[in-house]
């Protein structure tokens, strides 16, 4: 394998793979030749494009792995474990917007997928995984390595299949790659009966798709675009929810031009970091259980929500009866079912936000050049004052320990807005996302939707794979990193040299958090040894038995220097033990099942107001408001 | 919560009513009733499900529903506007003593006997489900033995067909 990284500048990030429908129509037509089923698969593989596989061989699957090997389109990445392969998948496909695809065999080979599956079916990432099956006369017998993976995988997919017959393998691999890149992008796993990879069939392509019942709505409906455009314009305080959404559909460009014409503020969900870049003024953070003052803030105050590839979250909404209680909603959504789901849509819109957000735009322009535009001059200054009087802050921990969020802002500054940063999930990922300035799509990649812990350094390996040109970071917990870290053998092996910042206090430490704030300090089972008392295991030398170069930082002077050696680290993985103060919190937060009114800047403190309408402008005055009260608290 | 009928034509393949039962179950929806069948294309089943819910999770499930890749189409059928029809065969003690009685009754709801033997009748019964509901009534105090009853199958009235439609757009 050659080095993925070679040292050309990086292109900015506009994914505009064709779909897997135009390359299913444009792959060379193949006159059909007598092949085996297997030999069938990889043939089916590579008329779909695909460059690279994840996955584990075993006793089913056996058959695909020989011509596997004669494939010089077909990248196999041998991962440790399957859950590996199938976030590796994940985070190839959140990286590159192309399918990820994973492999793996029967029975425990296909259920290490399971948690993979369920993370893509919640944060619609298209990823495409493959399994043997045991052979069809033996299904149903309870034989060696046999589970039903299409039953356990239905509610987690948005497809499924079970191939018992070797001619059915080309159309229903091109069918399961469109299902899961078209419409809300999901998994799609295939399962395949030995006896079918084995037996002599034809191939042939193009395939015919059988598919009569799938028929996703792309363009918005035109009154509906109306309606919204009218909302819009009527509006004294709008604000866009920006989903992740936005981002599987390459819109963020339109975005951008929406906001430029419309000049609304707008909030970007944990899944959509990026979509609009932190740098821009009307940009006013992250909303939800662990938002932005200004994010919830204009959330909770607006008269109208524009909802783009959104869903609602109750991390987002908190209490649901009393989410921005004001607001009229115009939702839109290439998911029906997540229309009016949580909360009602005044105005639903279907379709896919790239084409819906031209539509606005189209619409909104056409308002103002008629004069009926909106005007929202009062409602900007507002929001301002909030971004101005309530930035994201933490207090210095005492005696010279590092803080966290010290970590990731240098991180952020140093490794820049071109890396690809990937996050577990916890306090960790909560920092990543607040203190990393994103200023592009696919930029940002975590289980947002599962909380998957451990999906950081496999995601992170896909990510390096499909996008070799790139600096990326897996930003880890101490916790997830022991749930996945023998992908590093993967990496090292295959040439990945992901960089692994493990931030590390010693601790479960969101949990942690709960216990402080909500459990009486009782700290139960929160405890993981990697630092406080013992290093149990020491990472820096987990990692160099790998074989990646292992640094340790922990002191705060010490950190840019540690992060500039990690970053002149090109040939190999890096791992750097970031050891934290283990009482930092994740500041502000909304406490679980309560409106997001109550949303507190650090414990028990809530931000301080000043008159209910001219607070904006008041603090934004005072020169000694920082967003976090003193006095107090102490991190 | 009230009752809903929903007509679901889904592609006769292996695994869909697993696929639909599972999908119930997951969004927290109790059925009521089930019956699936071929219809008359051979590749379109065709399942009548009876949920109890309210109007909005209604809108939720039937938007799930048609979610799934090998579901077709998904229609309400409003009672006013459709047939409804349901099979029960009730095993019923009924002794010389008793039987003309309860021979009596089959003919009033218009049932038939199916099965004879010395202590016992089977009837079979078909009609809406609130008529076998009054029937199996009046049989209570001879005695049920058995009692299965088929899912409610549904259609709706007048000459449209939801199948042609169905099929057209696809």
């Amino acid at each position: 394998m050659s080095d993925v990284r070679p040292a050309t500048p990086v292109a900015p990030a506009v994914p505009s793979a064709p779909s897997p429908a135009q390359l299913a129509q444009q792959a060379r037509a193949r006159s059909p030749i007598e092949v085996t089923g297997a030999q069938s698969l990889v043939l089916s593989l590579e008329a779909m494009d695909v460059d690279t596989v994840f996955g584990i061989p075993g006793g089913a699957i056996l058959p695909a792995y020989d011509p596997l090997l004669d494939s010089v389109k077909v990248r196999h990445i041998l991962v440790r474990h399957e859950q590996g392969a199938g976030h590796a998948a994940e985070g190839y496909a959140s990286a590159t917007g192309r399918v990820g695809v994973c492999m793996a065999t029967s029975g425990p080979g296909a259920t290490n997928l399971v948690t993979p599956l369920a993370d893509a079916h919640m944060d619609s990432v298209p990823i495409v995984a493959i399994t043997g099956q045991v052979s069809s006369k033996a299904i149903g017998t309870d034989a060696f390595q046999e589970a039903d993976i299409r039953g356990i995988t239905m509610p987690i997919t948005k497809h499924n299949y079970l191939v018992t017959n070797a001619a059915d393998i080309p159309r229903v691999i091109a069918e399961a790659f469109h299902i899961a890149s078209t419409g809300r992008p999901g998994p799609v796993l295939v399962d395949i009966a030995k006896d079918a990879l084995q037996a002599r069939t034809t191939f042939s392509w193009p395939p015919r798709f059988e598919l009569p019942g799938y028929r996703p709505v792309a363009r918005p409906h035109s009154k509906q675009i109306r309606e919204a455009a009218r909302l819009i314009a009527q509006a004294e305080r709008p604000i866009l929810y920006v989903g992740g959404g936005v981002i599987r559909a390459r819109a963020t460009e339109e975005l951008h031009r929406l906001v430029e014409l419309s000049r609304i503020p707008v909030v970007t969900t944990l899944m959509a970091r990026g979509a609009l870049p932190d740098s821009h003024p009307l940009h006013l953070g992250m909303p939800g259980m662990h938002g932005s003052v200004p994010a919830v803030t204009g959330l909770q105050k607006a008269d109208l929500i524009i909802a783009l590839g959104a869903r609602f979250d109750d991390r987002v909404t908190g209490q649901l009866s009393t989410f921005a209680p004001e607001a009229r909603v115009v939702h839109a959504d290439i998911d029906p079912a997540e229309i009016s789901k949580n909360r009602r849509a005044d105005v639903p819109i279907v379709g896919d936000c790239k084409a819906v957000i031209a539509d606005l735009i189209e619409a909104v322009d056409a308002d103002n050049d008629a004069g009926r535009g909106g005007d929202y001059t009062e409602w900007r200054e507002r929001v301002a004052g909030w971004k101005e009087s309530f930035p994201l802050g933490y207090a210095e921990p005492e005696g010279g320990t590092l803080a966290p969020q010290y970590v990731l802002e240098r991180l952020s500054a140093i490794a820049g807005p071109e890396s690809i940063y990937v996050a577990g999930v916890g306090q960790h990922q909560m920092w990543a996302a607040q203190f990393v300035q994103y200023e592009r799509p696919n930029a940002w990649l975590n289980s947002g939707g599962l909380g998957t812990m451990g999906y950081a350094v496999p995601a992170a390996m896909g990510a390096q794979v499909g996008e070799p040109h790139r600096t990326v970071w897996a930003v880890d917990g101490d916790g997830c990193f022991q749930m996945t870290n023998q992908e590093l053998a993967t990496c090292v092996i295959n040439n990945i040299p992901i960089k692994v910042a493990i931030i590390n206090n010693s601790s479960l430490g969101m949990v942690r958090q709960w216990q402080t704030l909500f459990y009486n300090e009782r700290y139960s089972n929160t405890d993981l040894h990697t630092s406080v008392g013992s290093r149990v295991p020491d990472f820096v030398k987990l990692a160099e038995a790998y074989g990646c170069v292992g640094l340790r930082c922990e002191r705060p002077e010490d950190v840019d220097a540690t992060i500039r050696a990690a970053m002149d680290v090109t040939d190999r993985p890096v791992v750097v033990d970031f050891v934290v103060h283990r009482d930092a919190m994740v500041w502000p937060m909304v406490p679980a099942g309560v409106s997001n009114d109550a949303i507190q800047v650090a414990r028990d403190t809530a931000p301080q107001w000043d008159r209910e309408e001219s607070e904006a402008v008041e603090q934004s005055l005072d020169p000694d408001h920082d967003g976090i009260p003193s006095g107090s608290h102490r991190i | 919560m009230s009752k809903h009928t929903l007509s679901v034509l889904v592609e006769n393949k292996p695994g869909v009513l697993a696929r639909i039962a599972a999908l119930f179950s997951r969004r927290g929806f109790n059925i009521d009733s089930l019956a699936v069948g071929e219809t008359e294309y051979p590749d379109v089943s065709r399942m009548t499900v009876v949920v109890d819910v309210d109007e909005l999770p209604l809108e939720q499930v039937t938007k799930q529903l048609n979610k799934l890749v090998e579901v077709l189409k998904v229609v309400e059928l409003e009672p006013a506007s459709a047939v409804q029809r349901q099979v029960m065969l009730i095993k019923v003690r009924a002794d010389p003593a008793t039987r003309s009685q309860v021979l009596e009754m089959v003919s009033m709801f218009r049932a038939k006997v199916v099965d004879v033997a010395t202590d016992s009748l089977t009837i079979e019964a078909t009609g809406t489900t609130d008529k076998l509901r009054a029937l199996l009534e009046v049989l209570q105090p001879y005695g049920v033995k058995e009692l299965v009853q088929s899912g409610i199958v549904a259609v709706g009235r007048g000459p449209r067909s939801i199948t042609d439609r169905a099929l057209r757009s696809a």
